[in-house]
């Protein structure tokens, strides 16, 4: 197995996440996209962790990082939406332009 | 390595089958008339990214993608969907009109095309062979040895966004609620 063929489908991965982004408009979605870049991510950090051979496991460590600070990234932010669909009665991110002129 | 080495190793198949499948489903995920069938494609998505990770020996992290990913984060979506009464069904426009989606996906493309070749003039034909899976032992001892100190801040920021997400979605108390006591 190459290198390339992990980081080249990581880098799909954070690409679809990244049109995701800035396609959809509901803010849950938006999240989910979020979601799918950061799992591309996750792939790059476990590729070279096996690449390296890292007798630490660095990589794989980070990795699991990376996996709780999105759960608590997901907590945080779907609280945002409620807030904002309680206070507009809607999650779309293009109906909140109160600070438009 | 010519394209006869790479087709020979049987783990590069499984890689091929595993790879399209979560491209697939990451583009279902992004591009989806339907709020839940976008949340089950990451499912897919997700639990692609697990095999990858047993393919690399990664085995602790590849089920901790599946607890936390698949059991816990999954859920919390679906929760968030069903909450903000996101419209369920076809006929609603989830994405941006057209003319977004065009300029979005040549970002996203441009992206690709950069990061995809500049990874592979850098690496070229580095061949990555786990060889043997990763104790959890190892990943225990190196995380609360090595590691300790990112361990500890990870741990505040999950107690911040525990609280911080009590905070933000409780409902104020009302005169109501308050006379109720």
């Amino acid at each position: 197995m190459l290198i390339s063929q992990f980081i080249v489908l990581g880098a799909g991965l954070f690409s679809l996440g990244v049109y995701g982004v800035l396609t959809r408009r509901n803010a849950v979605l938006i999240l989910l996209s979020v979601e799918l870049m950061l799992a591309a991510v996750n792939i790059n950090m476990v590729a070279f962790d096996a690449a390296w051979g890292d007798v630490l496991a660095g990589g794989q460590i980070f990795a699991l990082f990376i996996i709780a600070v999105a759960a608590a990234e997901v907590g945080i932010g779907l609280a945002i939406v409620l807030l904002i669909f309680r206070n507009r009665q809607s999650a779309n991110v293009d109906e909140l332009d109160l600070l438009k002129l | 390595m010519t394209l006869s080495d790479w087709a020979g190793t049987p783990e590069n198949w499984v890689f091929l089958v595993i790879g399209l499948g979560m491209l697939f489903a990451g583009f279902r995920v992004v591009t989806s008339p339907n709020v839940v069938h976008a949340v089950l494609y990451l499912v897919a998505a997700l639990g692609g990214t697990a095999a990858l990770f047993l393919l690399l020996g990664a085995e602790f992290v590849a089920w901790t993608v599946v607890l936390v990913y698949i059991g816990a984060v999954v859920v919390l979506f679906l929760f968030g969907i069903m909450i903000t009464r996101a419209p369920v069904g076809r006929e609603v426009q989830l994405s941006h009109p057209i003319r977004v989606r065009v300029s979005a996906a040549i970002v996203a493309f441009a992206l690709f095309v950069l990061l995809a070749a500049s990874v592979v003039g850098y690496f070229e034909d580095a061949v990555v062979a786990p060889s043997a899976a990763t104790r959890t032992d190892d990943i225990g001892q190196a995380m609360f040895e090595r590691f300790v100190m990112p361990f500890e801040v990870v741990s505040i920021v999950l107690l911040a966004a525990l609280i911080g997400g009590i905070v933000l979605a409780r409902r104020d108390p009302t005169e109501e609620s308050e006379a109720l006591r």
